[in-house]
């Protein structure tokens, strides 16, 4: 039976979220007056030495963003938290923002600290309107304090955040569809390069973080890169907070260090219920994979996965136990994508509804071998054309199911041949 | 996104003035565009129509073509008029496997009224989503602003019936 | 410099150059669609994609930075498969009917499937992009099944021409462009400029055709066809069938036309000689009576509207002469007729523009008399090709022909007309003789010449120095009516001109791209120096008309026949 490992979630229920000073009390915005104390090359060196990688579900190093819009001229630099957390399956940034928001904002403030920024911005999915009211009342006493704001703590650096809407567009989890977003615009992903470390919100440097990621920045701060780059595995370093969800016993957000075998994570919270057997998992949220009962032995952690054709993307684990068909939950994923996609692309616009229409046939009896060559020909296409994340993963899940539950499709086939 | 052509949405001069101190606030923070039309919307049927475009435009100067682009795009806008309660349906897979068709089926037959269609006394509208983020309590419904979890299909008929009798006000 | 290698072949580029550039520079050609030269990069088709050593992913190369040491191949198997399963997603979505459609021969998605030898029916069952087929508009046919959503007119209409009649409207698979909120185009804010004809790859969005009820009348014995062909037509023609830009074709055309059916060929130089006198004589009078200035032209029917939908407070400004066209179908259906003995709706007055604007301009009800039209048909210079081309003519082995008498015979001046600062010069090398009575040292007047959005000139003309500025291009326009509106200018006179470089950029020409237009402006200049006359008010058949029936330039009779109202469009934005 695992224990948690509360580092990101370390002050959840203990505080009131909206009080600076509790969050004072258990040795909040210390790291940041720590920081400020710092050269921000330092900081970017703390980073580096910790091995953080960003959770949103692309992995990239921390330290390395930084060091990009540290480096790149403008005039103007800003630091975005992505809070659009529209990975289905994924409750984790929820869970943060509404127990713990300075956590959040003071991995922003030495995030701007260390490249150079006096703006921020939350931006949080419209999905999530009951915890705006958190986010404000928690700035404004945050900058009662004077802990954000005009000369944070008596020092010359400045920072202000604001929180800004989300329109319910999943596609603006890509931090370029979310500039776009936050400029007034259709949430559609930009073309790069340039990359938003150079060029991002109203073309200026611009440091786009999940709020997972933010929350740790203070820890690592306080503790030293070293401390925490011990946790977890080599290369992949730190916590992960998984969300549990779909026919598990016990569903909700669990923090683990990276590397925490699949297996323990999914006994420790109940497997599935009694009468019911194991199918498999969708990993990583919807734009990630399926996996079988059989493959359940698995190192939680971004290369471990990746090696083993999985995803840990955003750290979702959903359940899926013996009363679902794989077909009928393929069709659901991809009935997401093609909701989601936002249109400007060929291969995403067009490829997820010609998948879905794929899979329709063969689940309704009328597929054939030709029909598996397709959608592997199709996939592979998306996955290297498409403009963005969403169309280069949307048919993962589809792919890996193909190689990770084959009975399924041969038998959908069979029936088909057989009519 | 329903984009057939309708008579033009009336607006009143109260709800014109509304929409004149929400708009204005445009000027000074563009970045708050999302946040200003969704406060519009509110006064307008929960939805954007082409009137409300129009006179937005005027105010903000921003292009009729650039605010009917961006409501197109983003799931909470609607260019129709909907009900006083937008009833959001998650059909994500973490709901979808715990049993959320159930759950959609018994909030329509409650309602009368199908996903994607008004009730006739104007009240509801029922729309599909995607995940809400709360998936640790599915499934899950959003009504308006409020979020609902942890439902079954006896819960969310008694939920909706609630709202049909003014419980929820 | 920055030194790569695609394909196997070394090539050195400056900084900032994209592959698709670098590979230009080694006459490499990569297929795109949604890529145009005159454009910001878009990168959304995903045609051009190429592989990048190193990359899991391909990269655009319209957009993807040249950069030292890259090894590109922009056909390998990866870059082949991928970009055949991408075409093969549009033509899954693409209407099939290239049978039957206007672009065929010139449809950039025709290129790239022979390029790419696309010869297999798509492994995807046909879903129509929409059932919308728009012909609401009389300038532009919209059909949304031939769309591939590579956005370039909804550039063209909201960044050059500043108009923002198309809208980028929903999301995914059901994502199109479209008039705002859906209104048919004809009823929305454009202004029918055409240039998202221009600007479209494919057959979505094309010049409304009225060749039919031209060919229909040929054979009526009871009609008579007469053609007016603008200043721009006899450059653009040439290009249209086939023979470099900027080629003039003026004796060719008549004959053509002759052939294809037309009675009578004229020369709306020769009403643009008319405009010169009426409105110089309009300026003339504002500027020494205290008339409201700046004065604007008014022969542009997209500008007008424009004017009309977004500027309409400034309405007075405008000059209250027609345009060229319509000058020319009042004279034909009272002067003419009466000449002739012909009764005005036994004349079919058709005219051939470069111009999509003028399909709309010929169906304002103020411009007619009776019930009865003064332009029947207005042929865009694409409509032109297609006429002699299906009557089986070779263009390139005609004889000439001259024009017709008595509208036959005009000079440099109405020539210019087809080209940005044509008017305006036009207008001074008359204007400036009727003032000071004496000739403008030197009649080319290159201030007012060239590309550029906005230029000035002055000139002293009896103690008034008089002050005027050329613009083309809406989104320019839009500069200068707003300074106009805050007061802000001290212009005597305006021209206004919405396409890109004026007619000859006009939105029924050959499809065109901007390094075209300077071929297509050197002819223009070329041709008003070979013509014998070079100013409006040398033409005599323009003096024998004032003579014989109009008067005087501004009176009672040329006030009835030749100059117009205009109405209050902003309603539109609400």
């Amino acid at each position: 039976m695992l224990t948690e490992t509360r580092i990101v979630l370390r002050n959840m229920d203990k505080i009131d979220p909206v009080s600076i000073m509790d969050y004072k009390k258990r040795g909040g915005y210390q790291p940041l007056r720590k920081a400020l104390a710092m050269k921000p090359q330092d900081v970017i060196d703390q980073m580096k030495l910790s091995g953080l990688r960003g959770r949103g579900g692309a992995g990239f190093p921390v330290w390395k963003k930084w060091s990009i819009t540290s480096a790149a001229p403008g005039d103007k630099k800003y630091v975005i938290c992505n809070a659009d957390e529209g990975e289905p399956g994924t409750n984790k940034d929820r869970v943060i923002l509404s127990g713990d928001p300075n956590s959040v904002f003071e991995g922003m403030a030495i995030a701007a600290y260390a490249v150079g920024a006096e703006k921020g911005y939350l931006y949080l999915r419209r999905e999530y309107p009951y915890i705006t009211p958190i986010l404000e009342k928690t700035l404004e006493n945050a900058r009662g304090e004077g802990c954000l704001g005009s000369n944070i703590m008596g020092s010359q650096f400045s920072f202000e955040i604001e929180v800004v809407s989300g329109g319910g567009a999943y596609v603006c989890g890509e931090e370029t569809a979310l500039i776009e977003s936050i400029e007034g615009r259709r949430g559609e992903p930009r073309f790069k390069p340039p990359y938003p470390g150079v060029q991002g919100l109203y073309g200026k440097p611009t440091v786009v973080n999940n709020v997972e990621t933010l929350a740790n920045i203070p820890v690592i701060i306080e503790r030293g890169g070293k401390w925490f780059s011990e946790i977890g595995v080599p290369n992949c370093t730190g916590t992960k907070v998984f969300t549990l969800c779909g026919n598990i016993t016990q569903k909700g957000v669990f923090e683990y260090p990276m590397g925490t075998n699949l297996r323990e994570i999914y006994e420790t919270h109940g497997g599935v219920k009694d009468n019911f057997d194991l199918r498999g998992f969708m990993l990583g949220g919807q734009s990630g994979n399926l996996i079988n009962a059989g493959q359940i032995d698995l190192a939680m952690d971004i290369d471990s996965c990746q090696h083993a054709e999985s995803v840990l993307g955003t750290g979702t684990i959903m359940v899926i136990d013996d009363r679902h068909d794989i077909l009928d939950i393929v069709e659901n994923i991809m009935s997401f994508f093609i909701e989601e996609s936002c249109g400007k692309c060929t291969p995403c616009r067009e490829g997820n509804i010609r998948i879905y229409e794929i899979l329709k046939r063969i689940n309704s009896g009328q597929g054939c071998p030709e029909d598996l060559t397709l959608l592997e020909d199709l996939a592979s296409t998306m996955n290297v054309a498409c403009l963005c994340g969403l169309g280069q993963n949307s048919s993962v899940a589809v792919i890996t199911s193909l190689h990770n539950f084959t009975d399924v499709y041969r038998k959908a086939i069979e029936r088909g041949q057989r009519a | 996104m329903d984009h057939s052509v309708t008579n033009d949405y009336f607006i009143s001069p109260a709800t014109e003035k509304r929409i004149r101190e929400i708009a204005s606030r445009y000027r000074k923070e563009p970045h708050q565009l999302m946040n200003i039309l969704l406060d519009i919307q509110r006064e307008t049927s929960n939805s954007f129509p082409h009137s409300v475009a129009a006179l937005v435009s005027r105010i903000t100067k921003i292009p009729e073509a650039d605010l009917y682009g961006f409501v197109s795009f983003y799931a909470m806008f609607s260019t129709k008029p909907r009900g006083k309660y937008v009833v959001r349906m998650c059909h994500s897979a973490p709901c979808h496997v715990c049993g959320a068709q159930g759950v959609m089926d018994a909030i329509s037959k409650t309602l009368g009224i199908r996903p994607g269609e008004t009730s006739k006394d104007g009240k509801f509208t029922l729309e599909y989503c995607q995940c809400l983020g709360v998936c640790e309590f599915a499934p899950a419904i959003m009504v308006n602003d409020t979020v609902y979890r942890n439902l079954t299909p006896g819960r969310a008929a008694t939920l909706m019936e609630d709202y049909q009798r003014g419980d929820m006000e | 410099m920055i030194k790569l290698t695609i394909d196997g072949l070394p090539v050195e580029v400056e900084e900032g150059a994209t592959l698709l550039e670098a590979a230009a520079k080694l006459d490499i050609h990569i297929p795109t669609l949604c890529y145009h030269p005159d454009q910001n990069v878009k990168a959304n088709c995903r045609i051009c994609l190429v592989e990048m050593e190193g990359n899991k992913l391909l990269v655009p190369s319209c957009s993807y930075p040249a950069q030292n040491g890259m090894s590109i191949r922009t056909h390998s198997p990866k870059v082949r498969r991928a970009r055949r399963n991408i075409l093969e997603l549009i033509l899954a979505r693409h209407a099939q009917d290239c049978l039957h459609c206007d672009r065929s021969g010139t449809c950039e998605l025709q290129s790239v499937s022979e390029e790419m030898h696309f010869v297999k029916i798509p492994r995807y069952p046909y879903v129509a992009r929409s059932a919308e087929s728009d012909h609401s508009s009389p300038s532009v046919a919209r059909d949304s099944a031939k769309c591939i959503t590579c956005g370039r007119c909804e550039y063209i209409c909201s960044e050059v021409q500043t108009v923002h009649a198309l809208s980028k409207t929903g999301r995914g698979f059901e994502m199109q462009f479209r008039p705002v909120y859906n209104r048919p185009l004809g009823e929305s804010i454009c202004v029918n400029c055409g240039q998202c004809v221009q600007a479209c790859p494919t057959g979505a969005l094309t010049v409304r055709d009225e060749t039919q009820v031209v060919w229909h009348t040929f054979a009526d014995p009871g009609k008579t066809v007469v053609a007016q062909v603008a200043p721009a037509v006899r450059i653009t023609l040439a290009e249209a069938l086939g023979e470099p830009p900027g080629s003039i074709s003026t004796g060719r055309m008549i004959t053509a036309m002759k052939r294809v059916g037309f009675h009578k060929v004229f020369d709306t130089d020769f009403t643009a000689d008319l405009t010169i006198l009426e409105e110089g004589t309009e300026l003339i009078d504002r500027i020494n009576n205290g008339g409201i200035l700046p004065m604007l032209t008014s022969c542009c029917p997209a500008w007008i509207k424009f004017c009309e939908t977004f500027y309409p407070e400034l309405l007075p400004h405008l000059s209250t002469c027609k345009s060229p066209q319509q000058m020319f179908g009042a004279l034909l259906k009272t002067y003419y007729a009466e000449k002739l003995g012909i009764l005005p709706q036994d004349i079919l007055s058709v005219s051939v523009m470069p111009c999509t604007a003028k399909k709309f301009e010929e169906t304002r009800p103020e411009l007619g008399r009776n019930g009865i039209r003064d332009i029947d048909a207005v042929l865009s210079v694409q409509e032109l090709a297609r006429m002699i081309r299906s009557a089986g003519i070779r263009f390139d082995t005609l004889p000439d022909t001259p024009f017709d008498a008595p509208f036959g015979l005009g000079t440099g001046a109405g020539e210019i007309f087809g080209s940005t600062g044509g008017v305006m010069e036009a207008a001074l090398r008359t204007v400036y003789e009727l003032v000071t009575g004496k000739a403008l040292r030197n009649i080319d007047i290159k201030a007012v010449r060239g590309l550029e959005g906005i230029k000035e000139a002055s000139a002293d003309m009896n103690g008034t120095h008089v002050k005027v500025a050329v613009t083309n291009g809406l989104g320019n326009a839009r500069k200068i009516m707003d300074l106009v509106k805050a007061g802000k200018t001290d212009y005597h006179f305006i021209e206004i001109m919405a396409c890109p470089g004026g007619c000859i950029g006009g939105g029924g020409n050959p499809i065109k791209e901007n390094a075209m237009m300077t071929s297509r402006l050197d002819a223009v200049y070329r041709l008003d120096k070979e013509l014998p006359i070079r100013k409006s008010h040398e033409n005599p058949a323009v003096k024998a008309l004032y003579e014989e029936y109009l008067g005087e330039p501004n009176g009672h009779r040329s006030h009835a026949l030749l100059h117009t109202t205009y109405i209050n469009r902003s309603g539109l934005l609400e």
